[in-house]
């Protein structure tokens, strides 16, 4: 009970914080339309492996690998607010008071998670047009899952800030981070253009599920109940971990 | 109202954390109810590690605490609800209003949103604040802003107040406001911890005074007491470098003088009448050919104390 209260309450804050900053909630709108747009002249050749034969067959595969990317992404650079507010000493401020300290990072990643999952709605709007088809209920479950994908990697991502001894590392880690993920998962070239050997790599660990639930709904189903649960609960605790164990030394 | 005993902190430190840092080596206190302690002491000398111990920022490696009846180790979320704690750098974010960072704070304390306004609306007017209320924090002076961190830290009425060097960076004019609304708190009832490297608002402000160096206090007491301590005057001398060497020589056999501090602009004689020895100090200087520069009649600080503990000056080290 405290502990939603008290995640209400910092998720406020948050939204609150972001409404004040329109220059992010300009880009956060202008980026995934850029995405759409100036990647469709690509789309139809570069996924014809895929079974594209049409422009609308080319963004009903595209489309939810962009989805899963700006999740996987987003959420993975979501540590650097963290890093400001640390630096600003909002953070420390907030540690001092009795709120629950589960909520003071789930609070953040919540509010990040609402921003993603806005940029994918829009990014579905505007796909509308150019040929995406899904059902109500599917596109629901879809947002869903990429809800819980971007509240995974915000943690994850909270959990690096935190851990980290000094700032400059953060965006090196994310990166190293990040890129594989982006290969092994597909979201950025499709995976059915890789060699045997890539694939057999990409198939092992459960992570290519998340991208490809998005794609089919058999696999969504699946992935909902199995995998995401589990890969939310692990990088939060470490997240909790991690917390406790950052006191840099003070200057005094 | 604090009582500690050998609380201890050490960091990892070097370049792969092989060797430790000492950061804070065993520090007793007993602070009663309604005073304003100061920790003093140099930079890095561990003041704001111990406050941040005291404020459940980190983990101490040894020791106890009582603070406000609550055990730091036992109960530190019974600590946090009986406290306050502003840190050196404030902590409001800057797209928002004091206001609404005030009725955040109040909330974050557990008070529901019409108690945390009718909170934030008290402090404001407490403080005088409401001025420039519904501005955003980013439009603040550093005395404004550091008002408002200081209500923050106060919204929930707590026994106990830590402030981290309070007024560091501050105008003049903005640091005696500072000192008022401190202690304006402890006519209330608070108890306030603060840290400063500053003398004179250890002195001024604070009714007892722990100095500290090097993770340990050095000596504790009242002002007055620490300064009575160092009994007398004191004497500056401006000396070049060169004859500071023959003039310490020359005064040190001399039967007025208590002891005799060494600096690098010249020498610190610690005497009981220094009006009286000035003309004396002069004739013997005379008679080994040496002429000070300067010659400066002083009552003694609390960084003469600090020196004649450890050997160095607050304000140098």
């Amino acid at each position: 009970m405290k502990l939603a209260r008290d995640t209400w309450l910092v998720f406020q804050r948050q939204v609150l914080l972001m409404w004040r900053t329109p220059i992010w909630i300009v880009i956060g709108i202008t980026q995934p339309v850029f995405y759409l747009l100036l990647f469709a002249p690509l789309l139809k050749k570069v996924l014809a492996p895929m079974g594209a034969t049409s422009y609308a067959e080319a963004y009903q595969i595209y489309v939810p690998g962009l989805l899963a990317v700006l999740c996987i992404f987003g959420g993975l650079y979501t540590g650097f607010s963290l890093l400001g507010e640390l630096k600003a000493g909002i953070i420390e401020r907030s540690r001092v008071t009795p709120v629950s300290r589960l909520a003071l990072l789930l609070g953040r990643a919540l509010r990040e998670t609402l921003g993603l999952l806005v940029q994918a709605v829009i990014i579905t709007l505007v796909a509308l047009p150019f040929g995406l088809r899904v059902d109500l209920p599917s596109l629901l479950l879809a947002y869903v899952l990429l809800g819980l994908l971007a509240l995974m990697t915000s943690a994850i991502s909270y959990g690096i800030a935190l851990a980290l001894p000094n700032d400059a590392a953060m965006a090196p880690v994310v990166n190293t981070i990040a890129q594989p993920i982006g290969l092994l998962s597909g979201v950025l070239l499709p995976l059915a253009l890789a060699p045997v050997w890539l694939q057999t790599v990409a198939e092992s660990p459960r992570r290519r599920s998340q991208p490809a639930a998005a794609r089919s709904r058999a696999e969504r189903m699946k992935a909902a109940s199995r995998v995401t649960p589990c890969s939310i609960r692990g990088p939060l605790s470490a997240l909790i971990d991690s917390r406790s164990r950052r006191s840099p030394p003070p200057a005094g | 109202m604090i009582e500690t005993k050998g609380l201890r902190k050490s960091y990892p430190s070097g370049r792969h954390g092989r060797t430790v840092v000492d950061a804070v080596r065993g520090i007793d206190l007993d602070v009663q109810a309604g005073e304003i302690f100061g920790f003093l002491g140099p930079n890095g000398a561990g003041k704001t590690t111990t406050l941040r111990m005291l404020a459940t920022l980190i983990r101490p490696d040894g020791g106890e605490a009582l603070i406000a009846g609550a055990d730091l180790l036992a109960d530190p979320a019974g600590v946090r609800r009986r406290i306050g704690y502003v840190a050196q750098g404030g902590g409001t974010a800057d797209a928002v209003t004091g206001r609404e960072e005030l009725v955040m704070q109040a909330r974050m304390y557990g008070s529901r949103k019409a108690e945390a306004q009718r909170q934030a609306e008290d402090a404001l007017e407490a403080f005088d604040l409401t001025e420039f209320a519904d501005r955003p924090c980013s439009t603040y002076s550093g005395g404004q802003r550091r008002r408002v961190d200081i209500a923050l830290g106060v919204i929930h009425s707590p026994k106990v107040l830590f402030l981290d060097e309070p007024t560091v960076g501050l105008d003049p004019a903005s640091r005696g406001q500072v000192w008022a609304e401190i202690e304006r708190l402890r006519t209330e009832g608070m108890t306030v911890v603060v840290t400063t490297h500053y003398l004179d608002e250890a002195d001024a402000l604070c009714d007892r005074v722990a100095i500290v160096d090097h993770g340990q206090i050095v000596v504790e007491g009242t002002p007055e007491e620490l300064k009575r301590e160092i009994s007398g005057d004191v004497v500056l001398l401006g000396l070049a470098a060169d004859g500071a060497g023959p003039a310490a020589d020359a005064l040190r056999e001399q039967p007025y003088l208590h002891r005799l501090e060494q600096g690098e602009d010249g020498l610190r004689l610690y005497l009981d009448d220094g009006a009286a020895a000035i003309p004396r100090l002069l004739s013997v200087l005379n008679g080994a050919g040496i002429v000070p520069g300067t010659v400066q009649l002083q009552r003694p600080s609390l960084d003469d104390v600090f020196l004649a503990r450890t050997g160095r000056s607050i304000e140098q080290s």
